[in-house]
């Protein structure tokens, strides 16, 4: 397959790898953290982590987009699905997230009319379809997929959709990393830099983290040697006393970012005071909601929400884990309450979730006693 | 002597209606001048309450399967040929020769005759394919909003011409995974052609029937362990089934998975494990190593096994799980799936 197979090529993958082992030192632990989780997801679809000397540590980062929203906004969800004549459309990964109650997928047994789309276009279609049903979108996600919510907002307003709207929930990726960053005794090294986001962003708006918090960040591509690359670039950085943004996303990300999209989503959305994360808490202007001059279309002022903020489960750590301060595996519930079939937390339900990624295709490797914990 | 038949009534209605299902003359004019004029034969044609079959020496096989696919034609096949494959495959990889098939029909009001009569003509094409012979029917009419056009039930009897015991309690550690060809073309299929996804792509199902394929293999006699058609789920399911019923590991290598270059960039595109998704006209069996290569050269020696391949290995060790090598050197573990990718594929 063009443009897939180039990356996926088990002889470069070889040299990179040999690569990386000649630049850590035997016994200097390097920790990585992969900010997405589609790279997560990556890293063990492929079984990247094995091929990775010792020295290389991976922690998973916070941004798996479905992993951050808190159980409160899922119930905020259910109560829109469930009002009478609305249908709720949503992406496939929000369906099982476990709210206080339940999910999606039991509202949906009980009648709700909760339908899956891929875009929030196809959402905005159904609207049109529809006139007689109001459809709302539960958007999540970081920058990445906030452009689209943007275009469709932009859309509807163009074209006076009167029974559409939007429950925003875009989340924005530099607070939880400034959090990560700012927890005492942060042990997190470099940083494999989310290469969707910043294709919206662009590489230049993770220069805080070289610049304020003396960590080198690589903005990498998903495939498995755009990560070994990434990871391989990190460690020249370090050996070579280098602490900066590298761009191993070329072919995509630009400095600057991708400027109509940042117009789009400056002309739609506007900061929040503070919203609250799934295992971080209340962060300061953190996420997006919709701009009072579009606030026809959002959900949030149309529907009577319940907006109650509920505690997570006390035995799920996803907050611990969110934030690379532990391991999937060492979590107590990790296999046993907590699996993707029936999910505790919100990192084991959305496949770029840390816990269902390790769960999935990784299981067999790492026992527990081997395992030093992170940060 | 068969005796005289009467004339076939002409059936004048475009669309279904409840009248059809009612049991009286419209009833009786959907069953002889569509049903039966598509799969006459003698075990069918006295439309009585039973087929009455004859007498067959040997051990039976029987199997019965649901059909709600939508839509109910995509590239490379229709529920029709669906509902006769999969049963048929059901049987043939318990070893058996097919034989006889019953269909149920539950038919949407308002449905198109000209649609009925194509999925049932190409459900008669697909018996005559398969050489099994459809003994017995039934229809029902649901409102209209009730069922999606139509759903379909068959079932199937099939006889065992040997004493070959296939099952997991035979597979052992060293035996070699085949498949017969390339994975997930059925699921891709039927998922582009619904139209959602704004996707396009020359992309056709597998659905076939796998009984002469299931037949060759079951001539090694005991080399032959266990053989399985990977509808729903997937591969993947299929394997985890084995690894758990068998109490054994099963390790496959991703280079040796053979995937159509259309399914691939239709499965990375929108994010779906091809292990995962349906196939309709493929079988997966494990067989003794020192057959392995026999095995091999047999299935490849039929059209639908052009692209056969060994895929795995049975090991030991961790007993119940799957494992992949991927094509990267690295390795992890294939899962069963939860939740549902892809509904109504089948």
């Amino acid at each position: 397959m063009r443009y897939v197979d180039e990356f996926r090529d088990p002889v470069l993958a070889r040299s990179l790898a040999a690569e990386i082992r000649s630049l850590v030192t035997p016994g200097e632990v390097v920790r990585v953290m992969e900010v997405c989780g589609g790279h997560t997801h990556a890293i063990y679809r492929h079984g990247l982590d094995e091929l990775l000397p010792p020295e290389v540590e991976l922690v998973h980062g916070p941004g798996c987009p479905v992993c951050v929203i808190p159980m409160g906004r899922v119930d905020d969800a259910i109560a829109i699905a469930e009002t009478d004549g609305v249908t709720l459309a949503t992406f496939g990964d929000m369906i099982r997230v476990p709210g206080g109650r339940d999910s999606l997928l039991q509202a949906q047994a009980r009648g709700a009319d909760v339908r899956v789309v891929y875009s929030p276009l196809d959402a905005l279609e159904l609207a049109r379809d529809e006139p007689g049903r109001h459809v709302c979108f539960f958007a999540v996600g970081f920058e990445t997929t906030a452009p689209a919510t943007a275009i469709t907002l932009l859309r509807a307003r163009e074209e006076g959709v009167s029974n559409f709207s939007v429950f925003c929930n875009h989340v924005l990726i530099e607070p939880p990393l400034r959090a990560i960053l700012e927890t005492p005794g942060c042990a997190v090294d470099a940083f494999v830099g989310p290469g969707h986001v910043a294709t919206v962003v662009g590489s230049d708006a993770f220069r805080f983290v070289p610049e304020e918090y003396g960590r080198p960040l690589v903005v990498s591509a998903f495939e498995p040697t755009d990560l070994l690359q990434s990871v391989a670039l990190i460690l020249r950085q370090l050996a070579q006393g280098r602490c900066e943004v590298e761009n191993q996303y070329t072919r995509v990300v630009l400095p600057e970012g991708n400027t109509l999209a940042l117009a789009a989503m400056a002309e739609t959305l506007q900061l929040r005071e503070d919203f609250e994360w799934r295992g971080l808490g209340v962060l300061p202007r953190s996420a997006l909601g919709i701009r009072d001059e579009l606030a026809a279309f959002d959900a949030e002022r149309l529907f009577a929400l319940p907006g109650r903020r509920l505690e997570d489960p006390k035995a799920c750590s996803c907050g611990m884990v969110l934030t690379g301060r532990m391991k999937p595996w060492e979590c107590r519930v990790f296999g046993t309450a907590c699996t993707p079939e029936r999910p505790l937390g919100t990192c084991m339900v959305s496949s770029e979730g840390a816990c269902a990624a390790f769960f999935s295709y990784g299981r067999l490797r790492q026992p527990r006693e081997e395992v030093t914990v992170g940060g | 002597m068969a005796e005289p038949r009467r004339r076939r009534p002409v059936l004048r209605d475009e669309l279904v209606t409840l009248a059809h299902g009612a049991g009286g003359k419209a009833t009786r004019d959907l069953v002889d001048a569509l049903f039966l004029a598509e799969l006459d034969n003698e075990l069918l044609a006295p439309l009585g309450d039973s087929a009455v079959a004859p007498p067959v020496g040997g051990r039976l096989a029987l199997t019965t399967d649901s059909y709600v696919v939508r839509p109910l034609s995509f590239p490379g096949g229709d529920i029709g040929e669906l509902a006769v494959n999969g049963t048929v495959n059901d049987l043939a990889v318990a070893g058996a020769r097919p034989l006889w098939l019953t269909v149920g029909f539950v038919l949407e009001e308002g449905l198109r005759v000209t649609t009925l009569r194509e999925i049932v003509s190409s459900l008669a094409r697909a018996a005559r394919r398969a050489g099994v012979v459809v003994a017995a029917g039934d229809t029902k009419v649901v409102e209209r909003g009730k069922a999606d056009g139509l759903y379909v039930t068959s079932a199937g009897v099939g006889i065992l011409d040997h004493d070959v015991e296939l099952g997991p309690g035979r597979v052992v550690p060293g035996d070699r995974v085949l498949l017969s060809g390339t994975l997930a073309d059925h699921g891709m299929a039927v998922m582009i052609a619904r139209g959602d996804l704004k996707l396009e792509g020359d992309v056709e199902s597998d659905t076939a029937p796998v009984h002469e394929l299931a037949a060759s293999l079951v001539g090694l006699g005991d080399a032959v362990r266990w053989m399985r058609d990977p509808t729903r789920g997937g591969l993947a399911t299929a394997l985890n089934e084995l690894a758990a019923q068998a109490g054994v590991a099963v390790r496959i290598r991703e280079q040796a998975l053979p995937v159509a270059p259309a399914v691939a960039a239709a499965c990375e595109i929108l994010g779906i494990d091809p292990l995962y998704v349906a196939n309709e006209g493929k079988l997966v069996a494990v067989v003794a190593e020192e057959a392995a290569g026999d095995a091999l050269a047999l299935l490849r020696a039929s059209p639908l096994g052009e692209r056969a391949a060994e895929i795995g290995v049975v090991e030991d060790e961790p007993a119940g799980m799957v494992l992949l090598d991927t094509a990267l050197g690295g390795s992890r573990i294939v899962d069963l799936l939860v939740g549902d990718p892809l509904p109504r594929i089948c």
